[in-house]
């Protein structure tokens, strides 16, 4: 089958990446660009650790087409950390021990991230809406929720250029 | 139609580890010549902080810093054997297997020490924080990196240990059938206050109050870690997880997160827990470790706050919305128990 060329932003880069015709996101990035930050967990939408951002806004990647993206642009859980320094919901998790496998944490993340961009202080219960589509084996969410109002009130999230 | 608040509690004894062969795990421990060590391991990190904390036993062991000690689990083919980070084995056998492999090495750091600094190395002691001097003299001293440095390109020594842990054999009594497969007990104790929806069938969680006995908090922050996602996990066997393999057919079971029904952050609710240390006389420090029995009360305490809620006994998991409302049909509508 012939592959067809996707150009899009990742992590603020510009990239390309040949993709079978009706693959998902998912692959394309941990595939094609070699980011394996976004996890893969059932393949259909239910668990969401593959969550991305696809301008600024929480997407399943596993079930988004990669052509879809095409001169767009994609953030995952890599392009949080600036050189040596991490992004503050990844110090708040670390200081609130949201993690105990690690599995969950890259979507967690992001779609902790998607909801700071746009809402600097969020209450509690629009947290737990945010991160409501993302699963956690381990941690029985409490530390995570308290991680991610400690990251808002540590000063707004920073934002990439 | 009404909801219906219910409360339950379950006390529950866990045994820590188990008593198959023994149930052995082993442990290497050894300095390279930068004065830093390595434990090595078979022993599987899942996430519960075995490396954390078997990382911390070396070092108080040893008497140099958490800093200076590396955990590696990477490889069981090669790895001392260890039967495995399941039934809450792991802080206790593994520590143990650890602190005395520890023990061995640190005897083999001292008598390194002590041909240096020309004492005999019982008038030796670590400072914790990288240097061994000669007791009531500090200034008589070496630091751990330049031990290790004359250890091995001037005296020729390893300084290593070797580590096991096995349990005493329990006999089985031929007349009464009774052993004591563990060696010590972990214990808790937990109230779940619940509401049912009787016309839903849902059960929601209103809180949790708990205490839980498990040795001596190692990591008091990872002990709280695992109690609080553990007890969460019993939540999700009692209510939403089915359990294979599915009857008459495991073809009939969950493939997939749709099926396989897990709670989400919408559905927790306040935990509050108490931590009481009653050091192990034969664990690491004292400690037994939470492990799994952070899950088991809270099954039997929910099943029973339904049963104050509503008046059903339920007695197979998870406790769905579907068993919740055949069973109040066959009883014919929900009778609330008395509230204690
Ligand atoms: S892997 Fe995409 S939602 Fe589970
Ligand atoms: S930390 Fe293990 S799944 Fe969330």
């Amino acid at each position: 089958m012939s592959k067809t060329p996707v150009q899009f932003r990742h992590n603020g880069v510009d990239v390309a990446v040949f993709v079978d015709g009706g693959a998902n996101l998912l692959t394309a990035i941990r595939e094609g660009v070699g980011d394996t930050a976004p996890k893969f967990g059932c393949g259909q939408g239910t668990c969401g650790v593959c969550t991305v951002l696809i301008d600024g806004e929480p997407h399943l990647s596993c079930i988004t087409l990669a052509e879809a993206v095409a001169g767009r642009s994609v953030e995952t859980a890599d392009g949080l950390k600036n050189g040596p320094d991490l992004h503050p919901l990844q110090r708040a998790f670390m200081e609130h021990f949201a993690a105990q496998c690690g599995f969950c944490t890259p979507g967690m993340l992001m779609a902790a991230k998607a909801l700071l961009d746009k809402n600097p202080a969020p209450s509690r219960a629009e947290v737990v809406e945010a991160i409501g589509g993302n699963i956690c084996r381990c941690t029985g969410y409490e530390p995570i929720i308290n991680a991610v109002l400690a990251a808002a009130s540590a000063g707004p999230g920073r934002q990439r250029a | 139609m009404a909801k219906h608040r219910g409360r339950g509690m379950a006390a529950i004894n866990y045994p820590i580890g188990m008593n198959l062969g023994g149930d052995p795990s082993q442990a290497l421990v050894h300095s390279n010549p930068s004065g830093k060590f390595t434990v090595a391991l078979s022993s599987i990190d899942l996430g519960q902080g075995m490396k954390s904390v078997t990382r911390q036993i070396c070092a108080e062991t040893l008497g140099v810093p958490v800093e200076d000690v590396y955990v590696d689990t990477a490889d069981s083919d090669t790895g001392p054997h260890c039967m495995g980070s399941f039934a809450s084995r792991g802080t206790h056998r593994v520590g143990n297997a650890v602190m005395a492999a520890a023990r061995e090495a640190r005897g083999v750091m001292m008598e390194a020490a002590a041909e240096e600094l020309e004492v005999n190395a019982s008038d030796l002691e670590t400072d914790g924080r990288g240097n061994i001097h000669v007791k009531g003299a500090p200034h008589r001293s070496i630091a751990v990196k330049d031990v290790a440095i004359a250890a091995q390109f001037k005296q020729g020594k390893t300084i290593s240990g070797r580590g096991i842990f096995l349990v005493p054999l329990s006999e089985v009594d031929p007349e009464t059938g009774e052993m004591s497969p563990a060696t010590c007990y972990a214990h808790a104790c937990l109230v779940a206050e619940i509401e049912v929806d009787d016309e839903t069938g849902e059960v929601a969680m209103v809180r949790m109050d708990s205490a839980y006995e498990l040795g001596r908090a190692l990591n008091p922050k990872l002990v709280e870690q695992q109690l609080v996602g553990g007890a969460w996990m019993g939540v999700s066997h009692a209510l939403y997880e089915t359990p294979e393999p599915y009857y008459p057919d495991p073809s009939h079971g969950p493939r997939d997160f749709n099926e396989y029904v897990m709670p989400g952050p919408g559905d927790i609710c306040p935990h509050d827990i108490a931590v009481l240390e009653r050091p192990a006389p034969d664990g690491p420090f004292g400690g037994k470790g939470p492990g799994e029995m952070c899950a088991n009360p809270v099954l039997p305490a929910v099943a029973n706050a339904i049963f104050n809620a509503i008046g059903v006994r339920i007695n197979d998991l998870p406790i769905t919305p579907e068993k919740v409302l055949r069973a109040l049909k066959a009883q014919g509508g929900a009778r609330p128990q008395a509230r204690r």
